[in-house]
């Protein structure tokens, strides 16, 4: 990939980003509580003692959120820290009900790991992370339901997060917008959180500096919450701009925690007391540390599903697809899933132009998931199939493509109705032939004559009078040994 | 035939299997001597009705045949307990109002073993102090204070829990221990109690002072009468992830065990300290006298860092409290100051609700957390705290228990102590073993010169209460310490 580079006045400057994803851990309950987790249930309707912080009321770890963050490392590639801690992080705000948000400091369940980021052109790139720790979510405060009151909502308090700490690695929007399509991609693949950054269960804070070509790091500034991929890479270039330009202006970097501004596409500081908090993290007295037997984890291993990268490398290997379209088809868990039953006992190859070009265009222009194709994957399949076997055309498959993903009717159905099935009988071709060739004399004797091109004009015609059935490979073969 | 109230639990139980007496009667027995000892200032709530309604029921199961643990016997529960549908304050201001929708699972173990509630018993503020005197309602009377004519402190934090046992008041009362807050005050109260190792009762309902130190334990009359309390508050917890999963051995089973031949007795030097007053090294003395008696060896034992042990103590517990009472904030439940912003909301709920001591322990703990402070205050006490653990450990190598005072002076004048610091010399003696985890009881075994209660304290190995409940019996059998009720 071209190097990305912010052009100031006088200086051109390169960007280096470090980025925080937190993940919600898909749980049916929440990291120390039994309530439940879900979304859009009514204000405070997932709420127990602990959740509202009542009076001698404790945690207790929730063992399949350890599961979870376990698998998720895993994925990554990360080391497992068998040993981890939970420490309290000490603040007050009015949807943090205990005073303190249970989180990892010191001692964080995953280590250093890293993922393979891929770009169209072919190009991939590493980018290292740094670690991953469980901790509990805050509430909910909303400042718009009256005049001059403030309603808390405790649902989301204590709902189980992953957050992952990539390394200063990325150095350009792209890569941020990648690295974190394919965090996203990895988790839902593992099942660990479902990735659904709308309903927040994906946020990102975005750490950004510059520097000119061979200085060392700047000074970085933090750019908090954001939720969606697109808001990531705009904060990105508007702060880097920003502050190129505070230095280009003799200005230095305070270090300091902003938020981006998608309408005025700007990013400006907290208000400063919201900067200055000293957590006085300390490890949580109630919970003792968190130690996992080899046995925990190597049980998690063995039942990893195969990942966005080994699958990839599965699709280019053993069904001779190209890098390309195997990391589009490898990218979501629904594709690849789909891709696998489409394909089974049919040309992998074939399935994958039909799922990349036609399903995929038909899907976008209807603004449908492939998860509510109107096609389902052995429909797809099917019309393969039928494809490969020579039962129709690749032309008449178009039209029979077009009716399925309108009715969600069976290709096999619509061509019996229709009576579509390819003509492959030589003596019916023969017969067609040879009455295009009478009738067009003239042509023959042009393209006799050296104008090569009328033979398209043939096979058009002999395609025309089958009603399109005619097998056109033997269409062409027996065209061409009647003219030569 | 004695009195109803002088009698212990287990003479109780007896004497209602063989009906000298019912429930009912031993019910209101406690109840109207509770009432006559209103000037002690010692129930937060009081809950006669509540005990009236449960000895019906206990007497049933006793008519069947069918009785348990406990049924029959009144109890005080120390206001740091949740008690479901009865106010539970921690003696603040903050949580004045406060009515918890659940019950502690100490208590509950209690009344499903038949206990009878007579109330909620008063205690220092959040369970921080050592005279009773930080309680928003006022500070307990100690009931010994008639003896001399002073006002005396009961101790505290648990000073409710032991005037309430110690006056005849209740037959057993819960107390809690994060640094001494059972056994001090039951050394001043001329009661027993002992507090369990760190895990062995659950702490879930409890309200947290510092979890890392907290433990429930009873406060009774006599040390067997403790054995069968304990023998009902113990036991794993899965809602509490520092309880033991530990099977509960029979605590009373050791209690008439008079024989300590190859029983070692550890006396740790440094407990010989500065200040401490004649007659408590006299007690001292005579305690290992009498153990020796029985056939104990007497072996001298050093616990090098016991001198670190309270500043250590003064910085862990503390921070731990900063975090846990942040949760009282005036949004959620108990006293709130209403304000048009948030962070007044807080000043004013939290600056009006935490009395002086409390909010000098939050300071004090938001302090030793605070960034550049941490690793000089609460990184190095937590290295202290392994090596008091540590010379506890190369002691319980050569010894089966360790025999110390309880307190450095007989019970004080209240208002006496106005200095946080000599305040907190009172616990020199028990934090060390809190520090450690370990189980460590008062018996009350002698008088001073003022006729005023003394205390022995014996501190056992992680999870061996069977040890100390036996030493502590041997003891309380020579005493014959004569009890004001």
């Amino acid at each position: 990939m071209e190097k990305f580079l912010i052009n100031g006045e006088n200086d051109n400057f390169e960007i280096v980003v470090g980025l925080e994803i937190h993940a919600q851990v898909n749980s049916q309950a929440k990291l120390f509580s039994g309530s439940s987790t879900k979304f859009g249930s009514k204000p405070n309707e997932n709420v127990s003692l602990v959740d509202a912080a009542m009076p001698g009321m404790l945690p207790v770890i929730n063992k399949h959120c350890i599961k979870q963050a376990v698998k998720s490392g895993l994925g990554l590639r990360a080391k497992i820290n068998k040993f981890s801690i939970f420490d309290r992080k000490n603040y007050f705000y009015a949807d943090l009900p205990q005073g303190y948000q249970i989180s990892q400091y010191s001692d964080p369940i995953v280590g250093e790991g890293n993922v393979e980021i891929n770009f169209p052109d072919g190009t991939k790139k590493n980018i290292g992370i740094e670690r991953l720790h469980l901790e509990q979510d805050a509430g909910k405060s909303l400042h718009d339901q009256h005049p001059s009151k403030s309603y808390i909502d405790l649902n989301r308090s204590g709902v189980a997060l992953m957050e992952i700490v990539s390394k200063p690695d990325i150095t350009s929007p792209d890569e941020a917008g990648a690295f974190i399509k394919k965090i996203r991609s990895i988790l839902r693949f593992l099942d660990t959180c479902d990735g659904n950054m709308e309903q927040g269960s994906l946020r990102c804070d975005v750490n950004v500096s510059v520097r000119r070509a061979g200085e060392p790091l700047g000074t970085r500034c933090e750019i908090k919450n954001l939720n969606s991929v697109r808001f990531v890479m705009m904060a990105i270039v508007s702060e880097a701009k920003r502050q190129v330009e505070e230095i280009e202006n003799g200005n230095e970097i305070i270090q300091e925690t902003r938020l981006f501004d998608s309408d005025k596409l700007e990013t400006r500081p907290m208000r400063s007391k919201e900067n200055a908090h000293d957590y006085r993290y300390f490890p949580d007295p109630d919970l003792m540390p968190l130690e996992l037997t080899d046995d925990f984890i190597s049980n998690i291993k063995s039942s990893l599903p195969l990942l966005p990268d080994e699958i990839r490398v599965k699709l280019v290997n053993d069904f001779g697809l190209s890098d390309y379209d195997a990391s589009v088809i490898s990218e979501e868990k629904e594709t690849s899933d789909y891709f696998f039953i489409a394909t089974e006992g049919k040309d992998g190859k074939l399935v994958s132009n039909w799922l990349t070009t036609e399903l995929f265009g038909s899907l976008n222009k209807n603004s449908l998931s492939i998860n509510n194709s109107p096609i389902k994957p052995k429909q797809l399949g099917e019309l393969v199939g039928f494809i490969s076997d020579g039962t129709i055309s690749g032309r008449i498959a178009k039209d029979i493509f077009a009716e399925m993903f309108e009715t969600g009717s069976d290709a096999s159905s619509i061509i019996d109705e229709k009576g579509l099935k390819q003509n492959s009988n030589s003596e019916d071709i023969i017969k067609m032939i040879d009455n295009v060739i009478n009738n067009n004399q003239d042509k023959v004797n042009e393209y006799k004559g050296g104008k090569d091109k009328l033979f398209g004009f043939f096979v058009g015609q002999v395609m025309k009078d089958s009603g399109g059935k005619a097998n056109p490979k033997m269409v062409n073969e027996i065209l061409k040994a009647k003219l030569n | 035939m004695t009195e109803i109230t002088k009698k212990t639990i287990l003479e109780i139980k007896e004497g209602l299997k063989k009906r000298d007496f019912s429930a009912l009667e031993v019910t209101k027995a406690f109840i109207s001597a509770s009432e006559k000892n209103k000037n002690l200032n010692i129930y937060n709530t009081f809950t006669p009705e509540k005990a009236l309604e449960s000895s019906k029921i206990s007497q049933q199961r006793i008519d069947r045949g069918e009785e348990r643990l406990l049924d029959g016997i009144p109890i005080a529960i120390k206001d740091l307990f949740c008690t479901k549908d009865i106010l539970t304050t921690a003696s603040s201001k903050i949580l004045s109002n406060f009515i918890p929708s659940y019950e502690s699972t100490v208590t509950q173990k209690l009344w499903d073993a038949g206990a009878l509630m007579l109330g909620k018993v008063s205690c220092d503020e959040f369970a921080m102090g050592s005279s009773n005197e930080t309680s928003c309602f006022g500070n307990v009377i100690n009931p010994w204070s008639k003896r001399n004519g002073k006002n005396l402190s009961p101790g505290g934090s648990s000073g409710g829990s032991s005037s309430v046992v110690s006056s005849g008041s209740a037959l057993a009362a819960t107390g809690t221990d994060t640094g001494g807050s059972i056994r001090q005050p039951v050394a001043f109260c001329g009661v027993t109690g002992i507090k369990p190792s760190y895990g062995r009762c659950s702490r879930w309902g409890i309200v947290a002072f510092a979890s890392s130190l907290d433990q429930a334990g009873p406060i009774t009359k006599t040390v067997s009468d403790s054995a069968l309390m304990l023998n009902v508050m113990s036991g794993f917890d899965d809602k509490d992830s520092t309880s033991a999963d530990l099977d509960v051995p029979d605590f009373t089973q050791t209690c008439n065990d008079f024989k300590l031949d190859k029983v070692k007795i550890g006396i740790p030097k440094e407990y010989q300290i500065d200040g401490m007053s004649p007659e408590i090294v006299k007690l001292w003395q005579q305690g290992s006298e009498w153990l020796k008696d029985r056939g104990a060896e007497i072996v001298e034992v050093s616990l090098p860092h016991t001198k670190y042990a309270l500043p250590t103590y003064y910085v862990i517990a503390p921070a731990e409290a900063s975090s846990n009472l942040a949760r009282y904030d005036g949004v959620r439940y108990g006293l709130r100051n209403s304000q048009d912003n948030l962070d007044e909301l807080y000043a004013y709920s939290r600056g009006e609700g935490f009395g002086y001591e409390v909010q000098r322990r939050i300071l004090i703990g938001t302090y030793v957390l605070s960034a550049g402070y941490y690793d000089a205050y609460y990184r190095k006490a937590q290295r202290v705290r392994n090596l008091i653990i540590q010379d506890f450990q190369k002691a319980f190598d050569k010894v089966d228990v360790l025999l110390t005072p309880t307190t450095p002076t007989a019970a004080f004048e209240l208002g006496s102590q106005l200095d946080p610091i000599s305040m907190y010399m009172n616990d020199v003696f028990t934090v060390p073993a809190s520090l450690a985890g370990l189980p460590a009881m008062s018996v009350p075994s002698g008088l001073s010169e003022d006729g005023l209660p003394l205390g022995l304290q014996i501190i056992g190995n992680q999870f061996d209460e069977n040890s100390v409940l036996k030493i502590a019996a041997n003891l309380e059998n020579q005493a014959s310490f004569p009890f004001l009720n």
